[in-house]
């Protein structure tokens, strides 16, 4: 087990820099003049050019920007924008907030999901498997910012007024629901039909047999025997979608406001601010691979036929 | 005589599908004594197993319904207790194994777990006895090194020993009868015959009652008391083992017995019985084997054989069993 952790840890590294190097390369090197627009109507001094230009890099070819840019990343300068304002420091606010936004969003789609799934598994064919399966095609179908919009304007104080869906620039735990909810609402859709596939499939087992014609109660042939085997594909999807969740913020982020990674995402491609859109992808491609990495570790740890050696 | 263990009596099982109706049992009577062991001889699909699962309480219904019978466990009928009693009996008065010991047991719980689980949960043993226990267990089925492999996933265990595992399970909680449902049939011969061995000698050790489902017949030689043979839902013939082999009173064990390779006819092409078993949607009127019967005559399309009594408790659903058996 430790070689293999040590092994995925290491192949971390390539994959690091080959998405990184992919993302710097096509942020700086779009065909465009990097400074137009960045100085109001006119265009920039050339004093100005030449000084940003040489902190950003910008004569260097392009493999040695990366690898400079790169060095400056590993003593943990994420650079500054053309304004001078700190990227690192934008982060460090911004991040904490996404990050407990993906973490409710996962807990809130694995919990509804889960409980759904396992309870439309076990009762095929009635009206709360109908209902789920309807309800889910319809998360599914809809895009992510009109479940947002609808649910904003008919929770909020202008629709039914039944909680207060407005989030404060440091939001707290309750305020994040709301939003939790809609970020997560897709995959918890995915979810309740995986694990539902998962119980059908498994629920007709011969061990689940086995442990019924042990005598044991209902409730452990379901909750230990079945469910511990119809989870882990459920366990794998979810890790992998945390790390996707914090990069689809984006859209959850801006409907309700939140000052998070997403909105600052979304002004630096705006606002061309390459050093900006690099330090945050950067970013959430590490916590993409460190979650999937922990996928892959969790499985061993739940289904012991998969040992690494 | 004293009361028998298990007796099960005229039981009908049908399954009810989009398809059609299958009646897989059509009147299933056997019984079992303690210390006895009977084996139930039957072609895949003769509803053998059905009859095992119905005993046990784990059959699917629907699609299956009990139509008619009754199965007496201790004089008292499981039929009509409710679903917690019924439980309760499972594992503790009748445990069963299964045929396939890898996919019967769970494949993320350690063995250890699995047979503590029935310790624990229904004996209320505290963890260290039950993992006390669990280890005898395993050491009374001749697991080697019992005590180290007890913690061991069922897919590190080899065929044989995941079998031996599923023994010791079904005992953790002494039960008085055992019904091992084709438990050799994934093994090769050599283990097979140990399994049988072990088998035999924990029945014997513990005076339990055993039901063995198997299509083997060089199985069922060496450690059945009695046998039923199983066609299409029906028990057709019921013998001593000695007398079975010794002369079949129906015309489908005696296909049976004929259809054995056997050493003083080698080179000679082996007999089979003709044709198949019968759809369960479909049963053929009269006596269900009349259309591979070799001896069939008009009667045995028009009417279903009686229960003949032959005689020290053997009977066969033939018209001309006596015949069939002054023959052997």
């Amino acid at each position: 087990m430790g070689r293999y952790v040590l092994r995925r840890l290491l192949q971390l590294i390539p994959v690091f820099l080959g998405t990184t190097f992919l993302i710097y390369a096509l942020v700086w090197a779009i065909p465009q003049d990097p400074f137009s627009g960045k100085c109001g109507q006119r265009p920039c001094d050339p004093s100005y050019i030449a000084e940003m230009s040489a902190k950003l890099n910008l004569n260097d070819p392009l493999l040695i920007q990366y690898f400079k840019y790169l060095g400056n990343l590993l003593t943990g300068d994420f650079g500054t924008t053309f304004n001078g304002v700190s990227v690192g420091e934008q982060i460090s606010t911004s991040w904490p907030i996404t990050f407990k936004l993906g973490i409710i969003a996962v807990i809130i789609e694995a919990l509804i999901g889960i409980i759904a799934g396992v309870l439309t598994g076990l009762r095929k064919q009635g009206f709360l498997d109908n209902l789920v399966l309807v309800s889910t095609l319809f998360l599914i179908s809809l895009p992510v910012f009109v479940t947002g919009f609808v649910l904003r304007l008919y929770l909020g104080p202008q629709g039914f007024d039944i909680m207060d869906t407005s989030v404060s620039t440091d939001p707290t735990i309750g305020e994040l629901i709301l939003p939790g909810f809609v970020l997560g609402s897709l995959s918890m859709a995915y979810v309740a039909r995986l694990t539902r596939t998962s119980i059908v499939e498994n629920r007709r087992s011969d061990y689940v047999r086995t442990a019924i014609a042990k005598g044991q109660p209902q409730t452990r042939v379901v909750g230990i025997h079945l469910l511990r085997n119809s989870l882990i594909p459920v366990i794998t999807f979810l890790g992998t979608d945390l790390g996707s969740l914090m990069g689809g913020a984006i859209v959850t982020e801006g409907v309700f406001n939140i000052n998070g990674i997403g909105g600052l995402i979304f002004r630096g491609i705006q606002e061309k601010e390459g050093v900006m859109v690099t330090g945050i992808v950067t970013l959430l491609v590490l916590v993409y691979l460190l979650a999937s990495l922990l996928v892959d570790l969790l499985y061993a740890v739940l289904d012991p036929r998969i040992r690494y050696e | 005589m004293t009361q028998p263990l298990l007796e099960v009596e005229d039981l009908h099982v049908e399954f009810r599908t989009r398809d059609g109706v299958a009646k897989v049992l059509n009147g299933v009577s056997y019984h079992v004594s303690a210390g006895e062991t009977l084996a139930v001889l039957g072609e895949s699909g003769s509803g053998k197993s059905v009859t095992a699962q119905t005993i046990m309480g784990i059959l699917d219904m629907p699609p299956a319904f009990i139509t008619k019978g009754s199965i007496k466990f201790r004089g008292e009928d499981l039929l009509t207790k409710s679903a917690e009693e019924r439980r309760q009996v499972r594992g503790e008065g009748i445990a069963m194994i299964f045929q396939d010991a890898l996919s019967a047991l769970n494949p993320v719980f350690t063995v250890g777990f699995q047979i503590e689980e029935q310790l624990k949960v229904r004996r209320g043993m505290s963890k260290a006895d039950a993992r006390k226990r669990a280890v005898e267990l395993l050491d009374q089925v001749k697991i080697p090194n019992a005590k180290g492999r007890v913690s061991d996933y069922p897919h590190q265990f080899s065929g044989g020993m995941r079998q031996r595992a599923m023994i010791a399970m079904s005992l953790a909680l002494d039960p008085e009868l055992l019904i091992a449902d084709e438990p050799t049939t994934a093994l090769d011969v050599t283990v097979q015959a140990q399994i049988m061995d072990l088998l035999a000698e924990i029945q014997k050790e513990r005076d339990m009652g055993m039901i063995l489902i198997t299509h083997d017949l060089g199985v069922v030689a060496d450690v059945a008391d009695r046998i039923s043979v199983m066609y299409a839902g029906r028990i057709v013939e019921h013998a001593d083992v000695y007398e079975l082999f010794r002369a079949p009173g129906h015309p489908y064990t005696e296909s049976l017995l004929e259809s054995l390779p056997r050493l003083d006819l080698k080179g000679q092409e082996l007999k089979t019985i003709k044709g198949l078993p019968p759809s369960l949607t479909n049963i053929p009127p009269g006596c269900p084997f009349n259309p591979r019967c070799p001896r069939a005559f008009d009667r045995c399309v028009t009417e279903v054989p009686a229960v003949h009594n032959l005689g020290m408790g053997r009977t066969s659903r033939c018209h001309i069993a006596e015949e069939v058996v002054a023959r052997g």
